[in-house]
């Protein structure tokens, strides 16, 4: 919101908001480490070969940065689930329903449209995750506005009725009688599954991922819709006043953000699984909701924190294995990690350093008049 | 939003806003840890003696690996051939069957240098296994369930799998001879085959002792419900059920909600009679000591399942060593430990049959015609869907 006040104040505010964005979750980064390598250095291991560890899992190599893109590139798209609302000033957390819904929305296309050529399938899929995605939180937001029912709580029920529903059709219309053991729905063929990336085994949901998170950025940030949204979001009643659309705009944001959680169903259906059942809910949908707030809701900070957040756990394993360190470890880690960020989130705005020489001007002629 | 800039108060200053953001965050974090792979025991990576190259063995479990459950029963299997000269363990707890599950099995592969892989959740064979098992053509891997298709699914993978019903057939008898009321109790997961089977045969068991028994069974609807468990226990104990027996991912809920209201209880995965010193009559328990023993003895060997000299599909009951009983507890009387033994006996040595004819089902109708005996391998029991006769209940919910 800062941006939208101060944005004829110049360029030179944007640098100084830019620096302290990027400066304080590092500063908070760099203070977690060092708790968590207390930590490390009281059950006695080395912190630095631990961060040492945490880093070649995770970033060192090439095959191991895929590791961490290919964890990553389904909480880019749940991300924006709670980003997009959050611009407008709903707490929308039904990343995971929209995620089952929209694979649900998929598996229906892909198995209707089995014998047409791959890439109408693929097609048809994204569009079925897109839209079922999109009505599901839709409904969150015509509930809002029209009801005036809590978001928040709505969203997390609907959850609920998400799963209630793929599990009720993976158990009946949709089951396939061959998975006995595990319910699922009838397969996709193998040849309407969506590729990996030429020279990786990373699959096409991060270029996904990617697109809608650059999309949602330009959409909120540099467009004339974007701007109303993040008006009303700043002051519903100032919106109203101002003549702005607002039920319009939290239809169409909601619609937009759970169409994002429903091409990451999608993507595990057409990508990883090429069916639907219950690891559909594998917890993406809550991964989101935090890497969301981390990255403040912003749509391109999700990229870089959803990365993180891969990283992190893809580094799960290695702790144990190379520096016996106990199971609780990396949670630990991506706790201290997380809850340090979401704390320098109170410190924005408190740091004289990051505040620009207009805005220093500004608050100073005050008492510089009278004299 | 707007009010972000507050200069006047301390650094410790949280707008309401951000302690539910906080709190929702926390929430989040909490799921979140589900994803993460953690654990491989230290204890369990020990390596024999000898600078020989040790064989690797990579472990992986949907769930904790003290779970006093399914997972708890695979991880006491992999302790026991740790022990073993020459074999290095790897061990991952808590990987979803996402491609979570792919990157576990990679690492373990690449990183630690495993060439036999068990990923032991049902789940992760199709699409997870079949994918990295194509990409490692080298190593094995070998996956619990009878799922493998000659030809259609690459050749590095084997199945293996413990025909339960022996061991729920005899826990079944020790069941009904200790049962007063004769009635049993059933709390079961999901109406799937392989639960049909235990409860079943569970039932058959129960009827061969007291052929007029009821058993009422309550399906959860999902795996691991903890709470449903305890209620479906506290409903059949309230309704008059002295013994119950389950099919669920954690035995330890009904056991121990079980041993509260003073019933018996028959357990399943593994042995559990910690969790109830008095009530613990029995169960039929995966005996994966064994079969991993088995194993690693025709890995030693040389032989393979790349080259066919190890099966693609393994399947055995009490007799193969791949189901035991546990032992028995304090309210099991001399006589009934003695015809449970006698019937394991005879069980094993086949002149005794689980599935033998006729065997209805609770409406009336004929599964199993007269004079058909069916072994406990036999795939004609892999579609069952049915409950046998007496069993209170359906399939449908």
């Amino acid at each position: 919101m800062e941006s939208v006040r101060r944005r004829s104040s110049g360029w030179s505010i944007h640098w100084g908001k830019t620096l302290e964005s990027i400066c304080l979750p590092v500063a908070a980064l760099l203070f977690s480490l060092l708790l968590f390598g207390i930590f490390c250095a009281a059950v006695g291991s080395n912190p630095f070969e631990v961060y040492g560890s945490i880093y070649k899992a995770a970033f060192g190599s090439w095959r191991s940065f895929q590791n961490t893109l290919i964890r990553a590139s389904p909480l880019m798209l749940t991300a924006l689930c709670t980003a997009l609302p959050a611009r407008l000033g709903l707490v929308i957390i039904g990343n995971e329903g929209a995620l089952v819904v929209g694979g649900i929305g998929a598996i229906a296309a892909g198995l209707a449209l089995n014998s047409a050529p791959s890439l109408v399938v693929q097609l048809s899929m994204a569009i079925a995750g897109l839209v079922c995605g999109g009505l599901w939180i839709g409904a969150v937001g015509a509930l809002r506005h029209y009801r005036g029912v809590n978001e928040t709580i709505s969203s997390l029920l609907m959850n609920y009725i998400a799963i209630a529903l793929l599990n009720h059709l993976v158990n009946g219309p949709m089951k396939d009688p061959a998975s006995l053991n595990k319910p699922s729905s009838y397969p996709i063929l193998d040849t309407n599954m969506l590729g990996v990336l030429p020279g990786t085994r990373i699959h096409y949901g991060l270029i996904y991922g990617l697109v809608a998170c650059v999309i949602a950025y330009i959409l909120i940030q540099r467009t004339t819709f974007g701007f109303a949204a993040r008006t009303a979001g700043g002051n519903l009643r100032a919106a109203r006043v101002a003549g702005l659309p607002v039920g319009k705009l939290t239809m169409a944001i909601c619609f937009l953000a759970g169409s994002c959680a429903g091409l990451a169903g999608m993507v595990e259906v057409a990508a990883v699984h090429g069916r639907a059942n219950e690891s559909l809910n594998a917890g993406y949908g809550y991964s989101g909701i935090l890497v969301a707030f981390i990255a403040r809701y912003n749509p391109l900070a999700a990229i870089v924190v959803a990365t993180l957040l891969g990283g992190i756990l893809a580094s799960g394993g290695i702790l144990q294995r190379v520096h016996n360190l106990p199971d609780a470890t990396v949670l630990l880690f991506q706790g201290v990690v997380f809850l340090v960020v979401m704390y320098s989130e109170s410190l924005y705005g408190r740091f004289e350093i990051f505040k620009e020489q207009s805005a220093k001007i500004k608050t100073e002629r005050p008492p510089a008049v009278p004299v | 939003m707007s009010t972000r800039e507050v200069p006047t108060r301390g650094l410790l200053y949280l707008r309401r806003r951000q302690i539910i953001r906080g709190i929702l965050a926390t929430t989040a974090f909490g799921i979140t840890s589900k994803l993460v792979g953690c654990s491989s025991s230290p204890e369990g990576s020990s390596a024999g003696g000898g600078d020989e190259k040790p064989l690797v063995i990579g472990f992986l479990y949907v769930g904790a690996k003290d779970d006093f459950g399914f997972n708890q029963a695979h991880a006491e299997g992999a302790a026991a051939i740790a022990k073993l000269p020459g074999v290095k363990i790897v061990e991952q707890a808590n990987v979803p069957e996402t491609t979570e599950a792919q990157e576990a099995m990679r690492n373990m592969i690449e990183q630690d240098g495993a060439t036999v892989l068990f990923p032991t959740s049902f789940g992760y064979f199709d699409p997870h296994i079949l994918k990295i098992a194509e990409e490692f053509p080298e190593v094995q891997f070998f996956h619990y369930g009878a799922l493998y298709q000659e030809g259609k699914h690459p050749k590095n993978i084997g199945s293996y799998f413990a025909d339960v019903d022996e061991g729920q057939y005899v826990a079944g008898r020790v069941a009904a001879a200790t049962s007063k009321k004769g009635k049993l109790g059933f709390v079961a997961a999901k109406p799937i085959t392989p639960v049909l089977r235990n409860l079943n045969s569970f039932m058959l068991g129960a009827l061969s002792v007291k052929p007029d028994i009821k058993m009422q069974v309550i399906f959860t609807g999902d795996w691991s419900l903890p709470v449903k468990e305890a209620e479906a226990t506290n409903s059949l104990a309230d309704q008059g059920v002295d013994v119950v027996s389950m099919h669920v991912d954690s035995p330890k809920v009904v056991i121990e909600t079980a041993e509260k209201r003073g019933i018996f209880s028959s357990g399943f995965h593994t042995v559990q009679s910690s969790l109830a010193p008095k009530g613990y009559l029995t169960g039929a328990a995966w005996d994966f000591p064994s079969i991993y023993t088995q194993y690693v003895e025709k890995f030693k060997a040389g032989q393979t399942v790349i080259d066919d000299s190890i099966p693609h599909l393994i399947r055995g009951g009490m007799k193969e060593k791949f189901v035991k009983l546990a032992p028995y507890g304090a309210a099991v009387s001399a006589e009934t430990q003695k015809d449970a033994d006698d019937t394991q006996a005879k069980l094993i040595d086949g002149s005794l049959y689980v599935y033998k004819g006729e065997i209805k089902d609770n409406t009336g109708k004929t599964e199993i015609p007269a004079g058909q005996n069916l072994k406990v391998t036999d795939p004609a029991l892999d579609k069952m869907d049915w409950l046998a006769s007496g069993v209170i209940g359906n399939v449908g919910g």
